[in-house]
């Protein structure tokens, strides 16, 4: 606000601030700088333009081989570790049983063919089998798109802000906003981390990660380097999970020893459509079994038990709305 | 002209403890200024800048506990620079060089070096109890010189401070002599912690009443400390992610049974749901619970562990209770005084259904007849339900309400939540301390003064309109002690209205308000019993310099308080003194 407009009688200066202070709501949601100067964004710089312009983009339903047009792609490339990345092209409409499947060979993956959740969110209208394709993913629009996957993920995502280990939420964070002590904040957040963070150490020791899953009571944590394939993996998490589903969430608390009913439970899951599903380092979240083990275990921050109606957006639309939990084996 | 000899008046004076009280009396005449002051042993200094530790000495000679606070309120939400000050080193050099007999010291918001702790041990034979409260600036060998060299240490507590954890041998430094610890807290703490140490500790401590372990301490150690401290009322437990084992669990439910005196339990930053449950046969018994930090455990388990806890009269929760959560604390814990409910996301994503509402919070209000303070912080609010609860609770001291989005109406009816507060403050005749919060105007404030007669505490955020908001307060509020202000649009009329206000305040803090260089230069000249800071972040120095002739430039963040010594030396550059 300029010097004259200050001048001017206190009316107008009030709604004037007032408009920038109603204009400056809005530009905080979308990380722009331009707020109090005590205010920070995490996404400063980046012009209200832009930002539409670059979110109009990362929703745009394109034909075109995979890998034929994202350059912000090559960023994303390199998380995935050290596999190789072969330009072969893929038919994400495709996939095979065993392509499903864990294999030992790694997967190709081609850029651009990330199927994440949030590549989906848009679509509704455009979606249909044929022209299903993966649109660039832009690692800058990551906090916009991060606001739409935060507004769809299945309710009962309770813990703090799975955000923690990537780039900050969309929401720009004023300063000091909302009231909550550093060492409150600090606190809750490394309570989150500590569950995502090796000992520093690739590859050495444990690797927990949280597993969820809809419609039970607390999360439970799983050491991915304590198995060596999926079907390892599956065949544990079943056995975590069998209570929920059998329906004795906690009446005593403790966790069912014995699986009273272990075919009864495959039928529940079969006939519930639990799906796998994970959280990646991106933060966006896809459906367990595309990669081989141990990318998977490169790129996986988090797990959920989905219900299978939940997962439609996750991409195994055509082929099989849901999987099973046991046919990752 | 007194009618009992001295000795018998200060015999008198003991009885009366309350700071507030014991300044009242040394007002009273010349004499008993004096018995008053000598026979001091308490002395509270809300702002370490007020005064310089000589006067203090001067005027309290028989000091025995000393409680300071340092930076302003705002400085736990990363709005005061971290160098910004507080410093307590000069207080324990001038009491140790003046041989004070300082048995206690409390500290909140200042800066601690290891240096100073190490002279504070050495320096006061007495000394029996250290309270640091979101303190910063030292390391566990501080800590390990307080350990080492206080032979009559009783109370060692450290509340949220940021400690460098040298990961030593700090709690190997009490001496074998040392069986007086009645309180130790260290769940600030980050790195490993000397289990036999501790345990060792804990065991020749008879008198233990309060333990609070650090996240590093495991479910055996706690199993073990909790076997050989059952006398035990105030356990902090430690960080448990992974689901005991049979044995673990039976092991730690006994070693639980056995604490029949507990009252206060809290940590439980990480928490495997069957570790919480194992507390269930002490639960009907607790009267403090703080569940604020355990992230991991979902609503339906919380809600289940609430449910036994009908002595209840403080709690601290997130707000992934919901609800729901909350009314079932509502039906059962109707000795409820003091409620917080956190925010357990942070990032404010909107659909979040397991954060609290308008619902929640009447539901309490309705529910718990003997709730006085309240911080609640929660995605919306009504007008309705605020009316509502000042209808039910007419009798809070400390109403606080934090509605995530700034400037948020009421969702129903998208109006300003100027009523619902006014009902608030008219209502709650006691009321000392109010945070507002939501889309509010002038009104607000209007209310606030004319109604708040008892308020000490004021802290606002994205409201109001004009500076007609601020002076209302200002000049309604008779018994402001504390007003902190951010990102309102109140200016230089309303910072200068009535200087002499700020003579009954012990600060203002406005950040990002309306104020200029010029007004606040202007106070400063009127106020001369003033230190009137302003604080610009360092890249704004070169603006500041550049444009000291503009008195037209905003100021980032004002912070005044009165104080009897003048300005203060030890300000960083990025803090000016006017």
């Amino acid at each position: 606000m300029s010097p004259e407009e200050e001048l001017q009688s206190n009316g107008s200066v009030a709604s004037s601030t007032r408009n920038i202070v109603g204009v400056l709501k809005e530009h905080n949601y979308l990380g722009l700088s331009d707020c109090s100067s005590v205010g920070s964004s995490n996404l400063s710089g980046l012009a209200d333009d832009d930002k539409a312009t670059i979110s109009l983009k990362a929703t745009e339903l394109t034909l075109g081989l995979p890998g034929s047009q994202s350059p912000a792609r090559d960023t994303e490339l390199n998380l995935l570790g050290p596999a190789k990345l072969d330009e072969k092209p893929f038919f994400p409409l495709l996939p095979s049983k065993d392509e499903m499947c864990s294999s030992s060979s790694h997967k190709n993956i081609a850029s651009g063919n990330k199927r994440g959740f949030s590549d989906t969110m848009d679509k509704v209208p455009l979606y249909t089998e044929k022209n299903w394709m993966f649109p660039e993913a832009v690692v800058a629009t990551q906090s916009v798109i991060k606001k739409e996957v935060a507004q769809n993920l299945p309710k009962g995502k309770l813990s703090t802000t799975n955000n923690s280990s990537s780039p900050p939420a969309a929401k720009a964070q004023i300063v000091g906003w909302p009231p909550v002590r550093s060492y409150r904040k600090n606190t809750l957040a490394t309570t989150c981390k500590n569950s995502d963070e090796v000992d520093g150490k690739p590859g050495s020791g444990p690797l927990f990660v949280k597993v969820s899953m809809d419609g039970a009571p607390y999360l439970r944590k799983v050491d991915l380097r304590s198995y060596t394939n999926y079907g390892e993996l599956s065949a544990a998490l079943e056995k975590m999970f069998t209570t929920f589903t059998l329906g004795q969430c906690g009446t005593s608390g403790a966790t069912g020893k014995d699986v009273r009913n272990e075919t009864k439970l495959k039928d529940l899951l079969n006939g519930k459509d639990y799906v796998l599903t994970y959280e990646d380092k991106d933060g966006d979240w896809m459906l367990v079994g595309d990669f081989s083990w141990e990318i998977f275990i490169g790129v996986c921050k988090k797990l959920k038990i989905m219900k299978g109606c939940d997962a439609i957006g996750l991409g195994m639309f055509c082929f099989l709305l849901v999987m099973p939990l046991k046919s990752l084996v | 002209m007194n009618y009992f000899p001295d000795e018998v008046i200060e015999h008198i004076f003991d009885f009366i403890s309350s700071h507030k009280d014991r300044n009242s009396i040394s007002l009273v005449s010349k004499s008993w200024h004096k018995i008053e002051r000598c026979s001091r042993k308490r002395v509270f200094i809300g702002n370490c800048y007020a005064i310089n530790p000589e006067r203090l000495i001067q005027r309290f000679p028989s000091l025995r506990s000393l409680t300071l606070k340092g930076k302003p309120h705002f400085a736990d939400f990363n709005l005061v620079p971290h160098e910004w000050g507080g410093f307590v080193h000069p207080w324990i050099v001038a009491l140790a060089k003046a041989r004070v007999g300082l048995e206690e010291l409390r500290l909140k918001r200042m800066v601690v070096s290891d240096e100073s702790l190490e002279l504070l041990s050495r320096s006061f034979s007495s000394f029996k109890s250290l309270v640091l409260v979101s303190c910063e600036g030292f390391t566990t060998d501080g800590l390990a010189s307080v350990a080492a060299n206080c032979r009559h240490l009783r109370e060692l507590d450290l509340q949220e401070n940021e400690i460098d954890d040298h990961r030593g041998q700090w709690l190997n430094c009490f001496p074998e002599s040392s069986t007086a610890l009645t309180s130790l807290n260290f769940s600030c703490l980050k790195g490993e912690t000397n289990l036999a140490a501790l345990e060792r500790l804990v065991a020749r401590s008879p008198n233990l009443e309060s333990l609070k372990v650090n996240r590093a301490v495991p479910l055996d150690a706690l199993t073990r400390l909790m076997s050989c401290a059952p006398q035990l009322v105030d356990l902090g437990v430690g960080s448990y992610e992974n689901e005991p084992d049979q044995e673990s669990f039976m092991k730690l439910m006994a070693a639980i049974k056995k604490c029949t005196e507990l009252r206060s339990l809290s940590g439980f930053s990480e928490v495997a749901p069957l570790c919480l449950t194992a507390f269930y046969p002490i639960c009907q018994n607790l009267t403090s619970l703080n569940l604020s930090y355990a992230a991991e455990i979902q609503g339906n388990h919380l809600i289940r562990f609430i449910q036994f806890c009908k002595r209840l009269q403080r709690l601290w929760i997130l707000d992934s209770i919901g609800d729901k959560g909350l009314e079932v604390v509502a039906s059962t814990c109707k000795e409820l005084q003091e409620l917080r409910v956190f925010p357990s996301d942070l990032h404010d994503e909107e659909d979040n259904d397991t954060a609290v509402t308008e619902i929640g919070l009447v539901a309490i209000s309705a529910g718990c007849p003997k709730l006085h303070s309240i911080l609640y912080f929660c995605k919306q609010m009504t007008n309705a339900a605020l009316i509502t609860v000042a209808k039910n609770c007419p009798n809070f001291i400390r109403f606080r309400l934090c509605i995530l989005e700034p400037n948020k109406p009421d969702h129903t009816t998208s109006q300003s939540l100027d009523e619902g507060f006014g009902a608030i403050v008219q209502a709650c005749k006691g009321l000392r301390r109010l945070s507002v919060s939501g889309l509010l105007t002038d009104k607000v404030f209007l209310y606030i003064g004319m109604y708040a007669e008892q308020l000490e505490m004021l802290s606002i955020a994205f409201a109001g309109d004009t500076d007609k908001g601020m002076l209302y307060v200002l000049n309604g509020c008779k018994k402001m002690r504390k007003l902190e202000i951010r990102d309102s649009p109140f200016g230089n009329a309303a910072l200068l209205a009535d200087v002499d206000k700020y003579r009954t305040m012990r600060s203002l803090w406005m950040s990002s308000c309306e104020v200029t260089l010029g007004g606040c230069k202007r106070l400063a000249r009127n106020a001369p019993w003033l230190n009137v800071e302003i604080i610009n972040e360092n890249e704004n120095n070169d603006v500041m310099e550049r444009n000291e002739e503009d008195e037209r430039e905003k100021v980032d963040r004002l912070y005044l308080y009165r104080t009897v010594v003048g300005a203060r030396k030890d300000a960083p550059p990025c803090v000016t003194i006017l």
